[in-house]
């Protein structure tokens, strides 16, 4: 035992400690993140499957016309790489909110949830560490695409960053709710088929919404109730350093809603529920 | 509810002179539903004290550690950590607790001293701040050589003692304890019981120590017997051993809990 007899002063934290507190889970966040590095490469294989095969089987047979915010005709694997983009996010918002619920299961949720700050600064916190990475996602993917010949304007480095922020916060908070509702790990999987792969399919991410309304007006109704549409809408104009008025408030409002649901819903007591039937204690 | 940075100075005056009690549990009940699994608890650590929370399996020991730290909400009684209520006041009051969870809660990919640091952050505290108390916990529980070593690369007896540690970064004033010694062989559970000994008397941290293990309990210590939600007990092992009727600790606890011999022996052993 090396304890020594004076007791000294004990830390309190102050207003900065906010800001700590969420770099620092945003540090962890990466540190995770760089040690999975199976995780980083499975998330940009999987776009990358799209636009390599998939768009380059449809680019014969599909070029899109001219429409907003695109001056000309365009390469269908130029159309899908917004789309592709959003799918990025989404999946690791989904993924970071798997990752909560196993958290939860194993308890390291605890460990954030016991820190000082109120409890919606810290799932806050969270879904900023999750966005920070999707975004590092994206451009990388972003690279990817444009080693892979895809046409970019030079800006678009630049100026997707707000909207690839202000989406990946949005799908990371879905991702979030949809945790709450799930009360142990195995239910995910059934959340990933019913709530990701219809969202994805049911927007703008792979075809035009004019060309869905051609072919199934009711499919082009429910692409236009899907907030995913307007993260890939944002997405796509804010690459050709336009805005789309209406994206940008479908996806703010959806993302306050989001979180504020999130915040509502999250019951750190379910997890330790789940974990403690018919343990005792 | 308030930032941690609230702070009352009538309170720190209190606590410094030893008014207020390091942790207070006031006719707290929770329930699971239709099951019921704390009911009307009520107990108070004192300032630098070590205090035994002894229960067998399911006497609902977790449920009320996880109302301490705010895991769970607390809808009927109240518990305050130097006074700071729990429900009104968590930031205040979970800035003076320090807890170790039943579960290991480690992230075994991040190294010994990530760990810590990870935790100094959740507490606000600045870089230059937490390596050096990082350090000193670390020093505190004899693992300075394994900083940089993953959490995976350490035994069970071992990463509890980081987590220990870990709870201590923050320099809180009360340390809650579950069963922290599930699962390790006799020598660590020795060595951890008598750090967390030490760090109490040293510090003058209030420790509340759940445990199912009688053969954990000295003559020294408080003891509350908690059992199906209740309190049945609390004092001294002799208070305890006197009012029960019994020889010994062992015997009181059978007649206090009712359990039988066979089901003493596997929540604890001989006293």
């Amino acid at each position: 035992m090396n304890t020594t007899a004076v007791a000294p002063p004990r830390h309190r934290p102050g207003p900065g400690g906010y800001l700590i507190c969420m770099r620092g889970v945003i540090w962890r966040e990466s540190l995770r993140f760089v040690h999975q590095r199976a995780r980083f490469l499975a998330a940009l294989v999987r776009p990358l499957v799209w636009l390599v095969i998939f768009a380059a089987g449809w680019r014969q047979v599909l070029g899109v016309s001219i429409m907003p915010p695109y001056h000309t005709y365009i390469l269908y694997s130029t159309y899908v790489v917004p789309g592709l983009m959003a799918m990025v996010q989404f999946f690791y918002g989904m993924q970071s909110s798997l990752s909560m619920v196993y958290d939860r299961e194993m308890g390291n949720m605890r460990v954030l949830l016991v820190s000082p700050f109120p409890r919606w600064f810290l799932l806050v916190s969270k879904l900023t560490a999750s966005t920070v990475i999707s975004v590092i996602q994206c451009y990388a993917f972003l690279l990817a695409a444009w080693l892979w010949g895809v046409d970019l304007p030079q800006l678009a480095w630049i100026s997707v960053l707000p909207a690839l922020l202000l989406c990946g916060f949005m799908l990371g908070a879905m991702g979030m709710v949809l945790s709450s509702l799930v009360r142990q790990l195995e239910n995910f999987a059934g959340v990933m088929n019913f709530v990701i792969f219809p969202l994805f399919f049911a927007s703008s991410a792979l075809y035009p919404l004019w060309q869905v309304q051609q072919s199934s007006p009711l499919l082009y109704q429910a692409c236009q109730l899907n907030p995913f549409t307007y993260t890939v809408e944002l997405i796509r104009f804010s690459l050709y350093s336009t805005m789309n008025l209406t994206a940008l408030a479908v996806v703010a409002g959806c993302t306050v809603a989001f979180t504020a649901a999130a915040i509502l819903a999250y019951d750190p007591a379910r997890g330790l529920m789940a974990r403690r039937q018919g343990a005792g204690g | 509810m308030d930032g941690p940075g609230i702070t009352a100075l009538t309170r720190t005056q209190e606590r410094t002179a030893g008014a207020v009690p390091a942790l207070a549990v006031e006719a707290v009940s929770h329930a699971y539903g239709a099951r019921r699994a704390l009911n009307e608890v009520s107990f108070a650590v004192p300032t630098g004290g070590f205090v035994a929370l002894l229960g067998p399996n399911g006497a609902g020991k977790t449920t009320l550690l996880s109302l301490v730290s705010r895991l769970f909400d607390t809808r009927h009684g109240r518990i305050r950590v130097q006074g700071f209520d729990i429900a009104r006041q968590p930031g205040a009051a979970l800035a003076e607790l320090g807890v170790v969870f039943q579960a290991r809660t480690l992230d075994l990919d991040l190294t010994v001293r990530d760990n810590l640091l990870y935790h100094a952050a959740l507490h606000g505290m600045g870089l230059a701040a937490a390596r050096a108390r990082v350090a000193a916990v670390l020093r505190d529980v004899d693992l300075s050589d394994r900083a940089r070593d993953k959490a995976r690369q350490l035994s069970g007896g071992q990463m509890r003692r980081v987590e220990i540690a870990r709870a201590l970064v923050h320099e809180p004033s009360v340390l809650v304890l579950d069963e922290p010694t599930v699962g390790l062989d006799v020598a660590s559970k020795a060595a951890i019981l008598e750090q967390v000994r030490g760090l109490s008397c040293a510090r003058h941290v209030a420790v509340l120590w759940a445990t199912h293990l009688l053969d954990e309990i000295e003559p020294g210590d408080s003891v509350i017997v908690l059992h199906a939600g209740r309190v049945l007990a609390q004092g001294s092992p002799a208070d305890i051993v006197a009012a029960a009727g019994a020889a010994d600790l062992r015997s009181a606890f059978r007649i206090l809990t009712g359990i039988g011999p066979a089901s003493a022996d596997e929540a604890g052993g001989p006293a």
